[in-house]
């Protein structure tokens, strides 16, 4: 293999540590996680819009996965990431359209493969990583370029609160024994503390302002997207960093009525925070080699 | 690799710039600005439009009501609807009447009287349907027009966030107030009413949608949790009544009865004979949620909305109007929804039967984008009319929602809110203030053509439909009785605009005015099903249908250039079937249910 085209491996499912009850492989908890919020989410409430759609984002997303990986890795590689990426893009994505559910996850699922970096690992390899979340580039992207067209989930799923929490419980815990429960702590403690700071500059009642995180866009965003294991910096305490600088991003964003603030703030100090992070990781690799 | 690698850079390039090729290629079905050339409007779609309001005497601006304090800081979006229009000929001189509802607290409603010569003169206060605003009893929504005790005068139903009212129509020379024989409710904060004959006794009934519920006082609040639990899943909304029709004025409220509870938050609704089954179905477009479609079977309703596929994807249901569009003898339904481009975009709905299906195995597709009637804006009444004759039926849109300050706008504010849980969204307190922003507004009308081959394309600008008020309710009517639909357009604080129409005079015409004898007198719920060309075009007369509206009870058919004429087929609501087979073009039929 070409050292800098390394494999761009699972993207988003995070990396569970083995459980002696649980055989599930690890791999398959968050895809299944979002599964059942989707399916909880349709049957009794009916959140999306038609089955075609949600299928076909995550057919284009898979077959794209497939096809690129076969092409530039020659094998046919785990497909738990497209998966994800395909069934974020069917439920974050509002469109009447058919077209943007399939572009949004071919640009997602491409964009891992085009829009690489070459990095110099620890062990002094090159190898070539991608630095955006890919359902999250592919979003925001569509929404550049396509706001005639689509829109990102911005409502409700029904009105119970313990749907609610049920999920914000599930996930945590799946979180946690991925063992990035800290990056979405952390995401969520800013968020409410930059809300109360918003409310407080603006003079908008706080519910308003912290009513959009109780909402499910920021489930899947909490969840899957600041947490993804491949486009997050290495360390604990730059990880911390991160998710706080998104929110405080957002929350400047927020005060200039950008309406999809953590997308967007998401898709800005993300690949920042990964070039820096390989930046750094390189010197080390540098200084590491001179020394030996 | 590297040429993997750069074919594949290329395509992703090319992916990114779909979009903006796509956004190009759509943007060819608009038809560009500019002013108005009559001769050109009708050489290129066959008629123009022309504001004559003003000029015609009409010079009625819709005033919004005054809530509660506790709503001031989002009163603009809250006090948004009440411009309302329905046509009526009150007094059967043959010329169409348009009444037009007011809503502030004092305001008065005008019922302009069509002199024949184009001009009108309201009547309204001399006839005792102006005053009807006062503090204490709510404010004017809309209104239906409807023979209820079919002595041949249309009667008056007004609908209001207050006290719902029905008038007796005197013979044309006055009304009288016949609300508390009639037994109706006290208080209902309504949006749309729909007159119709659902048992098929030849008495009209009376649907009546609730919006805000009925135990909320908008001008003094118990609470500030009165506000949707949801953007799209909220079902705290007013209940519905139907008010079955005794005889002698006396109404006995049924709703339940026969099958239709809900509470969802109906802002239009429309009656129809969708199936083919010979009774009217009740359609509801619902704001905050999904569209309701309630079979009739005679003497019970069955919700039907999921098993036909209108009643899955819920959005903000703003117009009921049917029309059968690709002359096949069936009615699409269409529903107007909110579309703002980067925020939200819904679009709106149009539902075609699909081919084959009828009865309980009624289905819809939604082909609003197909047809390219999906954007819209922040859309609210609709018409299907064929505005050049051409045969086919066109659809009038209107638009926008809060014309505030044009340099900021709501949305962003608005959109945080529309996400939260049930407790912030209900609550009227914790709504960010508006500031005189706007919230979609100043926008474009459509005056949507249709080609005949199942395109439409919008040609507002071109015709001479230019403004961009807020507009609510629009109904078509044959004012000057020349054979075209003029189009009459209700705004929300803003003046009441009638477009007159030119229509090309090689695309001939026919109507129909039909009277019921074993069936309502108004003969709404009556279908004309005329055959021309080896085509059929299915209308009936509607109890009321759009955005709080009534277009006129004639059935308007444009028939092209040299239409062959082969019959007209007129179901009854009775259940008879009449057959006219010699039709000449250029004639308004008068024709009176046989005995």
């Amino acid at each position: 293999m070409n050292q800098l085209t390394s494999e761009p491996v699972l993207t988003q499912p995070l990396e569970m540590p083995r459980s002696r009850k649980i055989r599930l492989d690890p791999r398959y908890v968050p895809p299944l996680f979002i599964t059942c919020i989707l399916l909880v989410g349709h049957l009794f409430y009916g959140i999306l819009e038609s089955y075609d759609k949600t299928t076909l984002a995550i057919v284009a997303a898979i077959v794209t996965e497939m096809v690129l990986g076969r092409i530039f890795f020659g094998k046919w590689i785990n497909l738990a990431s497209a998966y994800i990426t395909g069934i974020s893009v069917g439920i974050l994505l509002r469109s009447p359209a058919l077209w943007p559910f399939a572009l949004c996850s071919v640009i997602s699922i491409m964009s891992k493969y085009v829009l690489r970096v070459k990095a110099r690992g620890r062990d002094g390899v090159f190898t070539g990583r991608h630095i955006w979340n890919p359902s999250n580039f592919g979003i925001c992207v569509l929404l550049f370029l396509a706001s005639d067209t689509v829109a990102s989930l911005s409502i409700q799923w029904g009105n119970f609160k313990w749907p609610l929490l049920v999920i914000w419980i599930l996930g945590s815990i799946i979180i946690w024994r991925a063992r990035r429960f800290h990056i979405s702590a952390v995401y969520v403690v800013s968020f409410f503390l930059f809300a109360f700071i918003r409310s407080w500059i603006t003079a908008d009642p706080w519910q308003a302002e912290i009513a959009p995180i109780t909402g499910p866009m920021y489930q899947l965003f909490v969840f899957f997207m600041i947490t993804d294991p491949k486009t997050t910096v290495r360390s604990r305490t730059g990880q911390c960093v991160v998710a706080f600088c998104v929110a405080l991003v957002e929350m400047f964003m927020r005060l200039n009525q950008v309406i999809y603030a953590p997308l967007y703030a998401l898709f800005i100090v993300g690949p920042t925070a990964m070039l820096i992070d390989l930046w750094l990781e390189s010197r080390r690799a540098t200084a590491a080699n001179a020394t030996t | 690799m590297k040429t993997a690698r750069i074919l594949l850079t290329l395509v992703f390039i090319a992916l990114l710039a779909t979009p903006l090729a796509i956004k190009r290629l759509s943007a060819g079905h608009e038809i560009a600005r500019g002013t108005l050339d009559t001769k050109a409007a009708v050489a290129r779609y066959g008629f123009y439009l022309e504001e004559v309001a003003r000029s015609s005497g009409v010079n009625f601006i819709h005033q919004a009501p005054t809530l509660d304090r506790q709503l001031d800081h989002i009163m603009p979006q809250v006090a948004s609807m009440g411009a309302a229009v329905s046509i009526v000929d009150f007094d059967r001189d043959g010329w169409a009447d348009i009444y037009v509802t007011n809503s502030g607290e004092g305001s008065k409603n005008s019922l302009y009287r069509n002199m024949g010569d184009g001009s009108f003169s309201d009547v309204a206060a001399k006839l005792g349907v102006a005053d009807l605003n006062q503090a204490g009893t709510g404010v004017s929504m809309g209104a239906v027009w409807g023979d209820y005790d079919n002595d041949g005068y249309e009667d008056l139903f007004l609908y209001k966030w207050g006290r719902p009212e029905l008038f007796h129509n005197d013979a044309g020379r006055a009304f009288t107030r016949v609300t508390d024989k009639a037994g109706l409710p006290s208080w209902v904060n309504a949006n749309t009413a729909v007159w119709f004959d659902f048992d098929s006794d030849g008495l009209l009934d009376l649907f009546l949608g609730g919006y805000y519920a009925e135990d909320v006082d908008l001008w003094h609040l118990k609470t500030t949790r009165m506000m949707p639990e949801s953007f799209e899943y909220a079902k705290n909304g007013g209940r519905k009544y139907l008010f079955h029709n005794l005889r002698n004025g006396l109404f006995e409220e049924v709703s339940q009865k026969v099958g239709i509870d809900t509470r969802r938050w109906a802002l239009a609704a429309t009656a129809a004979d969708l199936r083919g089954t010979g009774h009217p179905d009740l359609f509801i477009a619902n704001d905050y949620g999904i569209s309701e479609l309630y079979v009739n079977d005679g003497k019970r309703f069955r919700d039907f909305g999921r098993q036909a596929g209108v009643g899955f994807s819920p959005k903000s249901g703003m117009n009921a109007a049917v029309g059968d569009i690709l002359n096949q003898g069936q009615y699409a339904i269409y529903v107007s929804n909110i579309s703002e481009e980067g925020v939200l975009i819904q679009g709106n709905n149009l539902w075609v039967p699909k081919q084959g299906t009828a009865g309980d195995s009624l289905q819809y597709d939604n082909l609003a984008r197909a047809m390219d009637v999906e954007l819209g804006g922040w859309s609210f009444g609709a018409q299907f009319g064929d505005l050049n004759n051409d045969g086919n039926l066109d659809l009038y849109l209107v638009n926008g929602y809060v014309s505030a300050n044009r340099n900021t706008n709501y949305w962003y504010d608005f959109s945080k809110i529309a996400g939260g849980n049930s407790t912030i969204i209900s609550d009227a307190a914790h709504w960010p203030a508006m500031e005189g922003r706007s919230l979609s507004g100043y926008q474009q009308k459509r005056a949507w053509l249709n080609d005949g081959t199942g395109k439409f394309i919008n040609v507002a600008q071109a015709v001479g439909a230019t403004d961009t008020y807020d507009g609510r309710a629009v109904a078509l009517v044959d004012l000057w009785n020349r054979g075209v639909l003029d189009v009459v357009v209700a705004n929300q604080r803003a003046p009441l605009l009638i477009y007159k129409n030119t229509v090309t005079p090689d695309n001939q015409w026919i109507d129909f005015e039909l009277e019921g004898t074993a069936s309502n007198r108004s003969a709404i719920g009556a279908e004309v099903r005329l055959f021309r060309n080896g085509q059929q075009q299915v209308q009936q007369v509607s109890g009321g249908s759009g955005f709080c509206a009534q277009n006129q009870r004639q059935l308007h058919f444009g028939l092209g250039k040299q239409p062959r004429l082969e019959k007209a087929e007129i179901r009854w609501p009775s259940g008879k079937v009449e057959t006219i087979k010699t039709l000449v073009a250029g004639q308004r039929y008068k024709i009176k249910e046989s005995q």
